[in-house]
């Protein structure tokens, strides 16, 4: 008996030398070198692998910073300005500061504001929705509302508004990795300065309608009325196809576009609310009513500046 | 003996309601949108202003590269907007209105009615007329047809299919007009005959229009080179590769064109076309179209001006259906649901399809439970299921691999699916990827 | 116009397949072979039958809705399938108890535990069948003889099967020919005179079943022509080279399980292959390892786990055995 006990302990120690022996031997022979400070740099990074940095996962965004002679042209949104200062410290290179961004959902075409005038009944993705067709409404630049955005967001930042139809950008956990401006067939989402104290000015539309056109298929669209041109002395404001687009290099915060826009899609974010001029949210029937009176002579001032021929 | 093509296919209930009805003239309309972009290529380029006066048949826009077409106006009137405006798709794309003033045709266009046979006219000459009459694909594919008959150096063609297959269910523009303008159509497939070079033309046409085969299979006794050809009701036949494949048993290869198997396919409506056009110097400015649905009170075939509103056609077939769910531009399989019946009607444009609420809408979508179906109705022989959950995983090295740019969007694996699974919609996803993936490599 | 359009891509016109209407022509194929098992098995038929088909879908609705928090999907019919198959894989005296625990391990562990219909790589039916017989291997091989014993249930008098007959004769070295006197003729084994499960025995009437699910094109004839054309063909080999060892083919065809296999068990949906050339290939995998496992296996019947091994390599012929792509032979040639 105590001889089976001994043959089976000779005989598991040596095939586990044996094993041990061409483990090591292999280990050996196959061995590839790698920086140490790749897997340093990986360490300090996110590990989401969002593609953000522009590089499939972070294991290849740590390799390249590795190589890179210099990092000007490698900066990952996600850790931002911090951890590229840890990697640099690392590396021993030197970080570029970039402004922390943060991704904004240029359309605020609500079920309210944008009727739906047909039902999109085929599969649930707002390529092949963009793909087929204009959309459910007038407007064939605004949000389709399929949330495409929303799942590809990595990091939980979105969701759908099931009030008004339109993705939601939750701010604290956008990372402006940029997933939701690539998955979005309408390029809707912008990446855009995050700001002083979070505070921000955009326009809230990316219709290049006429101004008549995008007023009739949707209330807060830009009708191209140029009137906050006119208001910025910052030359922060460009109109382009009937379309106001600001500049957050050169826009200063100072708030005078948004009152002047008829049609409200100037959207001021964090800013402590104003006192006069600027109607509360929660009015929506006195600001739809106002709005009514306008409408008409909107559209024509709108005609009037976009109409080629009318001017001349 | 009927032939067939080998591989998947499905039978879907044919309801060819407007298949007795006889083609009518539609009035013309008070204005006509004519967009500039009718056919697969560079859109055309206005050449006429605001203001302008027009006549039926004049070419208000230029074709604007090789693969382009000529656009003519289809009424004799006033320009009164060059716009942008929402075409089938909803996008607003440049369109010229035109106001309707009478009915002055081009002094060039002979309106006689007589068939004319003869022609002597040189290959080049009858290409050239072709081309000028902006005639396109009337099948829905509206590839500009001067391009296809422009065989490419070092390839031959060697027979001419005419494609009377018609294999949508409800459409029936060109059954009637293979019974009605027979002569004519078989002319123009003799003038194609004569600008490819080819000897041989072979009309085929599905056995559910045995009328259209008899009366035509007696016409073709007059007329060298050209037989017909009676095949199973299969859909999609009517698809060239699958057409080929039927008559010929002759293979396209993978990404290849007709031509490398020695054919050229038209469709009997673009014969007809080229028939007018070569005889008659008349351009494509008008079409055959179907009106149809099951409630629609009075399913009809038109005559109708290109431009022409698809309202004034429901109309005239009786009105807009109070079940109304869907309006969809050409056959239940393939053609395209209209967002808003406010569109004009253009060269593609082979029939109007009124769905009733009750069949408008897909049903539940359920997990795949990979019965492959899909897989067996395939006519190009590709896996549906796979490509759609790759597409919908965005794998497409995977999806280009699986031969994705195969798919023909006939649409059979849908229309199969017993878990109603939207499987053409995420193959259709993978193309558009995968085209951008090939095009990106290659530039 | 008050109402607004429906847009949708094409096509706009759908099939009136679904996965009811399949399932249902599934159990509507199985009738047949009910109702011949009732008429030789009696009442442990049907209490065999009732107690499966009632605790899978009970398993499949308590699981979808508790653990799995979904939409119960018992209207589709699958767990009917699943607890009917199930029983017919089970000899006819089989206690509830045992009954109950194989539905569970058939939904619970062959399907739900994969993500329900649609996902399972094995055929649901088949591992509840397989994980009775090695747990409960006394009870699962007692067959009930057929026709003496229609009112009792647990307590029914039980014989060999044909093909128990067979192996144990030959393994003692008695002749093919001296053991067919032992068991009934080829036309008694067709009407399903015999011992064994429930729904193995009917074979003409799973025979109808698959002319009327071919007539409805729920299936092809792919799988179950390439496991019967394979047996056949093996086991002919066989027999013409020693028919005193091998039995014939057609005895093969008609004894055990061989033929609700290859009709309605390979034939799962889910757990076979997608192209017609991999659906071959499957079944010809399932006829060799049928034959091998009957002839020199433990086992006299090898049926369930020829089925069971194939569907293990579904993903692998899957994945490299496509359907035949239009275009492809003149691009090679």
């Amino acid at each position: 008996m105590s001889d089976i006990v001994i043959y089976t302990i000779i005989t598991v120690s040596a095939i586990g030398v044996v094993a041990a022996i061409i483990l090591y031997l292999a280990a050996q022979k196959f061995k590839v070198y790698e920086d140490p400070r790749i897997d340093k740099v990986e360490e300090a990074l996110p590990l989401a692998n969002c593609g953000g940095c522009g590089y499939p996962g972070c294991r290849n965004f740590a390799e390249e910073c590795v190589k890179a002679d210099n990092l000007d042209l490698l900066f990952c949104p996600v850790g931002g300005n911090e951890l590229m200062k840890t990697v640099a410290a690392i590396l021993e290179k030197d970080a570029v500061e970039k402004a922390p961004q943060v991704a904004v959902i240029r359309c605020s075409g609500s079920f309210e504001h944008r009727p739906k005038i047909n039902n999109y009944d085929g599969a649930s993705n707002c390529t092949i929705n963009a793909q087929l067709y204009s959309g459910d409404t007038g407007c064939e630049y605004g949000c389709l509302g399929l949330g495409e955005c929303v799942d590809a967001c990595t990091f939980d930042a979105m969701y759908m508004d099931e009030q008004t139809g339109l993705p939601v950008v939750i701010e604290d956990k956008c990372t402006s990795c940029g997933d939701c401006v690539r998955a979005c067939p309408k390029d809707i989402i912008e990446l855009r300065n995050k700001g002083k104290k979070d505070r921000r000015i955009f326009v809230s539309c990316i219709n290049a309608d006429k101004g008549g056109v995008a007023k009739k298929n949707c209330a807060v669209a830009c009708i191209g009325c140029t009137k906050c041109e006119k208001e910025c002395k910052y030359d922060a404001i460009v109109i382009e196809n009937f379309l106001a687009y600001i500049d957050f290099n050169k826009c200063v915060l100072c708030r005078k576009c948004a009152p002047v826009c008829p049609t409200n899609a100037i959207l001021e974010i964090n800013f402590p609310p104003k006192k006069e001029r600027v109607p509360k949210v929660e009015d929506k029937g006195v600001l739809a009513e106002k709005q009514a009176d306008e409408n008409t002579n909107l559209i024509e001032l709108a005609k009037k500046n976009n109409d080629p021929e009318a001017k001349g | 003996m009927l032939k067939t093509f080998a591989k998947g296919g499905v039978h879907p209930p044919e309801n060819k309601l407007s298949a007795g009805q006889i083609i009518e003239q539609l009035s013309i309309p008070k204005t006509v949108t004519i967009p500039i972009s009718q056919h697969i290529g560079a859109p055309a380029t206005i050449i006429v202003n605001k203001n302008d006066q027009v006549k039926t048949g004049q070419v208000i826009a230029k074709s604007s590269g090789f693969v382009s077409a000529n656009i003519h106006s289809s009424v004799s009137g006033k320009v009164t907007k060059i716009d942008a405006i929402p075409d089938s798709s909803g996008y607003r794309k440049q369109s010229i209105v035109i106001q309707v003033e009478g009915d002055e045709w081009d002094e060039k266009i002979d309106k006689s009615t007589q068939v004319k046979r003869d022609f002597n006219l040189s290959s080049e000459e009858i290409i050239q007329k072709i081309g000028e009459a902006g005639i396109v694909g009337l099948g829905g594919a509206t590839f500009p047809s001067q391009v296809k008959l422009s065989v490419p150096k070092g390839m031959k063609a060697e027979l001419l299919i005419i494609n009377g297959v018609e294999c949508e269910p409800y459409l029936t523009s060109d059954h009637r007009l293979m019974l009605e303008k027979g002569e004519e159509m078989l002319v123009g497939t003799k003038i194609l005959m004569k600008a490819l070079q080819v000897e041989k033309a072979i009309v085929g046409i599905e056995n559910n229009k045995k009328d259209a085969i008899e009366h035509l299979t007696k016409l073709a006794k007059n007329f060298d080179g050209i037989a017909i050809q009676g095949l199973k009701v299969k859909y999609p036949q009517g698809g060239e590769k699958q057409l080929i494949k039927a008559l010929t048993k002759r293979e396209v290869p993978s990404g290849g064109l007709p031509i490398s198997v020695g054919t050229v396919v038209h469709n009997v409506g673009t014969a007809y076309a080229v028939y007018e056009a070569v005889q008659k110097n008349k351009p494509l400015f008008e079409r055959v179209v179907t009106v149809t649905g099951k409630s629609v009170s009075k399913p009809s075939n038109f005559i109708v001006r290109i431009g022409t509103s698809v309202n004034e056609l429901i109309e005239a077939a009786g009105g807009l259906p109070d079940d109304t769910g869907k309006i969809i531009s050409g056959g239940p399989m393939m053609g395209k649901a209209l967002s808003n019946a406010d569109v004009p009607v253009t060269k593609g444009t082979s029939g109007i399809l009124i769905i009733p609420e009750g069949e408008s809408r897909r049903g539940k979508i359920m997990d795949c439970i990979r019965c492959s179906k899909c897989v067996g109705v395939c006519p190009m022989g590709l896996e549906p299921f796979l490509l759609m959950s790759v597409t919908e995983r965005s794998m497409y090295d995977r999806t280009e691999k699986e031969r994705v740019m195969d798919c023909i969007e006939c649409g059979s694996c849908s229309y199969t699916c017993p878990s109603f699974r939207p499987l053409l919609d995420y193959i259709r996803l993978g193309k558009a990827e995968v085209g951008k993936i090939i095009r990106s490599r290659k530039a | 116009m008050s109402k607004l359009l429906t847009v949708a891509p094409s096509p706009h016109n759908y099939g009136k397949e679904t996965i009811k209407t399949l399932m249902y022509g599934v159990i509507i194929a199985l009738i047949p072979t009910l109702a011949v098992s009732i008429y030789f098995f009696g009442i442990g038929a049907l209490i065999v039958t009732a107690t499966a088909i009632v605790s899978a879908m009970l398993f499949e609705y308590l699981i979808t809705k508790f653990l799995l928090k979904k939409e119960p999907t018992l209207s589709d019919g699958s767990a009917i399938i699943t607890g009917m198959l199930l029983a017919f894989n089970v000899p006819s005296n089989l206690p509830v108890w045992i009954i109950i625990i194989g539905a569970l391990v058939a939904i619970g562990i062959g399907k739900m535990t994969f993500g329900g219909l649609g996902n399972n790589p094995f055929n649901p039916a088949l591992v509840g069948r397989v994980f009775l017989l090695v747990s409960f291997p006394v009870p699962m091989t007692s067959w009930p003889t057929p026709i003496t014993a229609r009112m009792q249930y647990l307590d029914a008098v039980t014989g060999a099967t044909p093909l128990g007959i067979l192996k144990e004769g030959v393994k003692n070295g008695e002749k093919v020919s001296a053991l067919m006197d032992q068991i009934p003729s080829h036309m008694q084994l067709f009407i399903g005179n015999m011992g064994g499960s429930l729904g193995e025995v009917a074979g003409a009437a799973l025979v109808l079943g698959l002319i009327y699910m071919l007539y409805k094109k729920v299936i092809t004839w792919h799988i179950p022509g390439s496991i019967l054309g394979t047996i056949v063909i093996f086991t002919g080999i066989l027999w013409l080279i020693n028919p005193d060892k091998y039995a014939d083919p057609l005895f093969h065809l008609l004894t055990g399980g061989v033929l609700l296999g290859a009709i309605f068990m390979a034939t799962d949906y889910v757990s076979s292959p997608m192209s017609v050339r991999g659906q071959l290939l499957f079944g010809v995998g399932i006829g060799v390892l049928t034959v091998v496992i009957r002839i020199a296996g433990a086992y006299p019947e090898g049926v369930s786990f020829a089925i069971l091994i194939m569907n293990a390599f579904v993903p692998l012929i899957n994945m490299y055995i496509k359907p035949k792509r239009f275009g492809e032979v003149i691009k090679n040639g």
